[in-house]
């Protein structure tokens, strides 16, 4: 039965060095990092020189100033566009967009929660590819046609209008667009609107990260804290929403981050006030001025950097 | 978290989550509706008739198809690029532990974690200064740097499942580095890839921000979409291209799900 | 012929030195066992022979040639895996002719040596399937089987026992050194498990920490360990301490005891004595594990089941024979 794996006397230990390819696999094998460097040469010369240099190239202009008269960049340091940048108006863009920014997170995570919550700890089977599913297929629907679905659902002789007045509620929508600033001519040139909107677009990127984290908590915690004596309530408290942060915290990175520096959807459904977004498009654009462009740029980058900063230091990521 | 106590769940749980479910769906779902409407001046509730006339006018409209054809030819090349440097990347962190693999992970998310404004505008400028001109070109670059990100996703996660010592088992067998990534990592990955190129495809289709700064006078299905939302001209064929492009994303989706279906779950985290 | 030859060989990795200053030369047909904790550097030494690591510092031969910068691919030893590394994607025959099929045999031979191979470990015809359909055991048996098939100079096998449950481990431990001893095959195998290593190899080298502390026949393992580590490590030996050897006339740093060569009663010519209280006995089947006090150290002795076991408590005498009594170098 042996015949077949006797040792050979003539088979050589080492074999020798082969050709072509076999030899240049030497080399690699001998030379860890110089494979290494040959896979990441071509990513990092892109995103790492082209790209990220653009970026800093792009960023840096904002310690330029616009001559007023001429409308052409003048390339000496100053701090003056940063003065603009805090002027009344344009700290009203920043304010009202890191309002919505807020509201839109906050609400996120109350929509969200419960259908991670559910895919995490309930759905089986079928139910779990439904619920994955369900949320994957909006999340990559394409972004315009979402927003496309929501100008046919605010029109004011669209779909929700229709329904009010079946359900003879009209007076409840005439009353909430009769309030001062949420409201507005119709629900699709109203802040209530793009805040829907909002909602809507990011809602997948927040279920998924606190389903992710509540997928991690074992079963047997919850049985354990329950086993404690804990109330569901408390076992909810105390053991589910610490363990379910980190997912909150990535899912809000996410909704935040994607409210500051969206341009399209205040522009569609919306009233005419500006948000970051816009403002950074209309610099860049129609208006020329490069350096305030640069500046309004900044600012999402720098709450997002504070918010991390902070969610780190009250240990929203220790659970991981 | 596996749980044997599916009739436990509280119902105000249950409730909420359908609503939630069905907040995510019916907007998608009324599109399908519209697609069929005899209005064509408002987005009147219910539509006053039904009719497929539109189609027939879709089908000859020469801009859509234009637009279509150039988003389908820039997703494929981005995709195409993606699949390469996003490979190279996943390869090069989960091979070994190296000095900047944090940095690496975070350029490659970069890219898809700004707002797709700063991209934009970031790469507008750069090629400006490098005197390129905007073109078919310009826009596939500009895909390919946030697509990366989703096949490197895909990848990172299926080289983590494929356990070292297979790659370690094959050299031991008498397989030099070539040959363990003919017979071992490709067939391993492969499926990961397809998803990830899925994705990416799926992602390139439907951008439409970096678009807006990198395209010349091309206009791809989102820009031509964008322009429509903006600036209604024909309604009706708006309806119908949207359902359209509903319809198109969706079979990348899905495809991808069944590809990484058992085990990760990773498919849509890049996006 | 000296097989594997390893001269004070190091692998650190950063400040841990997984493996310090090891010298080894394993003969060509031994059953060689590589035993200790983990984290011992047993597995890392492994990984130096089949060439997954690169030694630090040192020199190590393969059959009389220079093993370093040459790679795994290159080396004609074979691993069997701890998890097996069966290729999922591959069928068992695949799976076993792979080492064929990459140095560029031809079909027809690869599959009939392949078929022979997965005989030769009691699977024929299992060829079709794929390793996810396999049990643990038959996993195991295809990870030979690919290894051998390409006739190694060494075979190197790493906890290759350690995912399988106690009877098949008992069944596969007999069939492994039946298999080594009809190829008169060099397999060197590593083990945290000392009755594994005791009752397969024809040496053993025990690691702690990085280091090689003692080589030899099981026997003189078990026998004649060399440090406490050596006489814990390796079936549980009593450590008498200084004082304690004292007591019974010896001059030592430290004596090792087994608790099987322990007798309960007063000693008889040429036998030493000690007295202790009991303080816990537990039934182990064929023996009785009684745990003593003698006079704050503790002496674990195995009585033979069927002898009556004294009371907790009550002081008694118990004896040995002075040549059980093992002086060891250090304490």
């Amino acid at each position: 039965m042996a015949a077949v794996a006797q040792a050979h006397p003539g088979n050589a230990t080492i074999s020798p060095a082969g050709t072509g390819s076999a030899r240049l696999s030497d080399v690699f094998w001998r030379n860890p990092k110089l494979f290494l460097a040959l896979l990441l040469c071509l990513p990092l010369l892109w995103l790492g020189v082209v790209y990220l240099g653009s970026l800093a190239v792009f960023l840096a202009q904002s310690l330029f100033a616009i001559d007023d008269f001429s409308g052409l960049v003048t390339y000496e340091p100053t701090l003056a566009t940063y003065r603009q940048l805090f002027s009344d108006a344009n700290f009203d863009i920043i304010l009202r967009t890191v309002l919505m920014a807020t509201s839109v997170t906050l609400a996120s995570i109350v929509i969200a929660f419960p259908i991670a919550y559910y895919a995490a700890r309930y759905a089986q089977g079928v139910w779990k590819a439904v619920f994955y599913l369900g949320v994957m297929l909006p999340l990559w629907s394409s972004y315009l046609v979402k927003i496309y679905a929501w100008k046919l659902i605010l029109a004011k002789e669209g779909i929700l209008t229709w329904l009010f007045t079946q359900l003879h509620l009209l007076w409840l929508l005439d009353a909430w667009l009769a309030i001062p600033v949420i409201g507005g001519n119709s629900l699709s040139v109203s802040y209530t609107g793009t805040f829907l909107v909002f909602v809507y677009v990011w809602l997948p990127f927040m279920i998924l990260p606190i389903q992710a984290a509540l997928e991690r908590v074992s079963g047997s915690l919850v049985e354990a804290s329950a086993d404690l004596g804990a109330h569901p309530r408390q076992t909810f408290r105390h053991v589910l929403l610490p363990l379910a942060l980190p997912g909150i915290v990535a899912g809000s990175i996410f909704t935040f981050s994607l409210t500051l520096g969206d341009y399209i959807i205040p522009q569609i459904i919306g009233s005419s006030r500006l948000f970051i977004g816009q403002a950074v498009y209309a610099q860049q654009g129609t208006a020329g001025n490069l350096p305030l462009a640069a500046a309004f740029t900044l600012v999402p980058i720098v709450i997002m950097g504070v918010y991390l900063w902070a969610a780190r230091r009250m240990g929203a990521f220790d659970a991981l | 978290m596996r749980s044997d106590r599916l009739d436990r769940a509280p119902l105000p749980l249950k409730i909420s989550a359908c609503l939630g479910l069905l907040f995510l769906h019916l907007p998608i779902l009324l599109i399908f509706l519209y697609a069929f409407t005899t209005e064509e001046k408002s987005y009147r509730f219910p539509p006053p008739g039904l009719t497929l006339q539109w189609f027939a006018v879709t089908w000859n409209r020469p801009d859509v198809w234009a637009a279509l054809t150039l988003s389908v030819k820039v997703a494929s090349l981005a995709t195409a690029i993606a699949l390469v440097l996003g490979t190279l990347c996943a390869a090069a962190v989960s091979r070994s532990a190296f000095f900047g693999r944090e940095a690496v992970s975070l350029l490659v998310i970069l890219p898809i974690a700004l707002p797709g404004i700063i991209t934009g505008i970031a790469l507008r400028s750069a090629f400006s200064m490098a005197d390129i001109p905007f073109s078919f070109f310009t826009i596939v670059l500009g895909h390919a740097t946030f697509c990366i990100v989703v096949v490197y996703n895909n990848a990172v996660a299926r080289f983590r499942r494929l356990s070292g010592s297979l790659v370690e088992a094959s050299m031991d067998l008498g397989a030099d580095g070539f040959q363990t990534f003919r017979y071992v990592i490709l067939p391993n990955i492969a499926t990961a890839l397809l998803a990830g190129g899925m994705l990416a495809f799926a992602l390139s289709f439907d951008e439409v921000i970096v678009t807006t700064f990198t395209a010349g006078q091309q206009s791809t299905l989102p820009i031509w979409m964008l322009e429509e939302l903006i600036r209604p001209r024909q309604r009706p064929v708006t309806n119908v291209v949207a359902m359209v492009v509903v319809l198109v994303t969706l079979l990348p989706i899905l495809a991808a799900y069944f590809l990484t279906r058992d085990g990760d779950h990773i498919a849509g985290a890049g996006k | 012929m000296t097989a594997i030859l390893f001269e004070n060989v190091s692998r650190h990795f950063g400040s841990v030195r997984a493996v310090d200053g090891v010298d080894l030369a394993v003969a060509e047909g031994e059953f060689f066992a590589m035993l200790g904790p983990s984290g011992s550097g047993k597995t890392t030494c492994l990984r130096l022979v089949a060439g997954f690591e690169q030694p630090t510092s040192g020199h190590i031969e393969i059959f009389g040639e220079t093993a370093e910068g040459v790679p795994p691919y290159r080396r004609n030893v074979n691993t069997v895996f701890q998890d097996y590394a069966l290729f999922p994607h591959l069928s068992i025959l695949d799976n076993v002719a792979y080492g064929l099929m990459v140095k560029g045999i031809g079909k027809a031979e690869r599959r009939r040596a392949a078929e022979d191979a997965l005989a030769m470990v009691a699977l024929p015809g299992y060829g079709a399937r794929k390793p996810g359909q396999l049990s643990g055991g038959q996993r195991q048996r295809v990870a030979l089987a690919r290894a051998l098939v390409n006739r190694p100079r060494v075979l190197l096998l790493d906890e290759p026992l350690g995912a399988l449950d106690l009877k098949l481990r008992e069944q596969m431990q007999e069939e492994l050194k039946t298999l080594q001893k009809t190829l008169g095959l060099t397999f060197i195998f590593v083990t945290h498990d000392q009755s594994e290593a005791l009752s397969m190899a024809d040496r053993v080298a025990v690691f702690h920490e990085g280091k090689v502390r003692q080589v030899g026949t099981p026997e003189e393992i078990y026998r004649r360990p060399k440090t406490r580590f050596v006489a814990d490590f390796v079936g549980s030996s009593n450590v008498l301490s200084r004082e304690q050897c004292a007591r019974l006339g010896l001059n030592a740093p430290a004596a090792s005891l087994r608790p099987e060569s322990i007798l309960l009663g007063a000693p008889a010519d040429g036998q030493l004595g000690l007295t202790g209280v009991p303080i816990a006995a537990s039934f182990l089947g064929p023996i009785n594990r009684l745990t003593l006090d003698c006079g704050g150290e503790r002496i674990v002795a195995a009585l033979p089941a069927g002898t009556p076991v004294p009371a907790t408590g009550e002081p008694v005498t118990f004896a040995f024979n002075r040549q059980d009594l093992h002086v060891m170098e250090e304490a």
